[in-house]
């Protein structure tokens, strides 16, 4: 499997050659029509996650090891930073069909 | 839980046929009503059950329901108004509300667990009936794309829905 890499992180990773690495970076998912995408996504811990809601239903991005747990409100865009590291599986509490993982390297 | 079903399957045919009693095809203002009054009657029974279950899953599982069906009701308002449409009221429409209020004065008679088991039991039969019309009546006929779309998404939550309930009435067993 090839890991798809969020534009913003190549762009963090191409920034690094000139900054220092630890920039933090902003990704974002979006939850559209009761889908989540990325179905795969990548950060970093300390990166940013933009949580974007286009639906006319509330959604969570809940952590199946319970990490996180974030709501957004519909049509709503939710903001969240990463903490800790791991390949997190999660999904939405109210539409438990909305499943996603987001992999967090240190 | 044979009768539940049944009745369950009647309203299911009955949506269908009363549609095809009137000789034509539901009309746009016609499927918004029964939409509607379909939303409607899920967040009635939603809300009895907040008043009854002293269940985790149960509890959650309505809110669930009243906070995705009041989303869809508000669009189909919000909808009907852009369109300039009034939502025409309609045999379906009536015997889907007589028999969701049947089951409402059904349902206020049993207490805790056979309350939790009746409640989800119907949910799992009445959203696979309003899946059905869905699929088979309301969005085939719905003549405008907002209209359509607005149910595409209407059954795919309502699928989401029907699988929870599944998952809720097995937990319960």
């Amino acid at each position: 499997m090839t890991p798809r890499w969020p534009l913003s992180i190549v762009a963090a990773l191409a920034l690094g050659v000139m900054s220092v690495s630890a920039h933090a970076a902003t990704i974002q998912i979006t939850m559209e029509n009761l889908v989540i995408s990325p179905a795969e996504a990548s950060a970093k811990v300390g990166d940013t996650v933009e949580w974007i809601n286009k639906d006319i239903f509330a959604h969570t991005a809940t952590a199946q090891n319970g990490d996180w747990d974030v709501t957004m409100p519909p049509k709503k865009t939710v903001t969240s930073v990463l903490k800790k590291a791991g390949i997190i599986e999660y999904y939405c509490r109210f539409h438990p069909n909305m499943k996603a993982t987001l992999t967090v390297t240190p | 839980m044979f009768v539940r079903l049944s009745a369950a399957i009647a309203a299911m045919s009955l949506l269908s046929s009363a549609a095809l009693a009137q000789g034509a095809k539901p009309t746009d203002p016609q499927i918004a009503h029964i939409a509607y009054t379909a939303g409607v009657i899920d967040i009635a029974a939603a809300k009895q059950a907040l008043t009854k279950t002293g269940n985790k899953e149960v509890k959650a599982f309505a809110e669930d329901m009243v906070r995705d069906h009041e989303a869809v009701n508000k669009q189909a308002l919000d909808l009907v108004k852009k369109l300039k449409v009034t939502p025409e009221d309609n045999d379906t429409s009536r015997t889907l509300s007589k028999n969701a209020a049947d089951k409402l004065a059904e349902l206020a008679k049993l207490k805790d667990a056979e309350f939790d088991k009746a409640y989800v039991a119907n949910e799992v039969a009445y959203h696979k009936a309003v899946d059905s019309a869905l699929e088979t009546t309301l969005i085939p006929n719905s003549g405008n794309a907002e209209l359509k779309s607005l149910l595409q998404t209407g059954l795919k939550i309502f699928q989401g829905h029907e699988q929870h309930a599944e998952h809720v009435a097995a937990a319960l067993k």
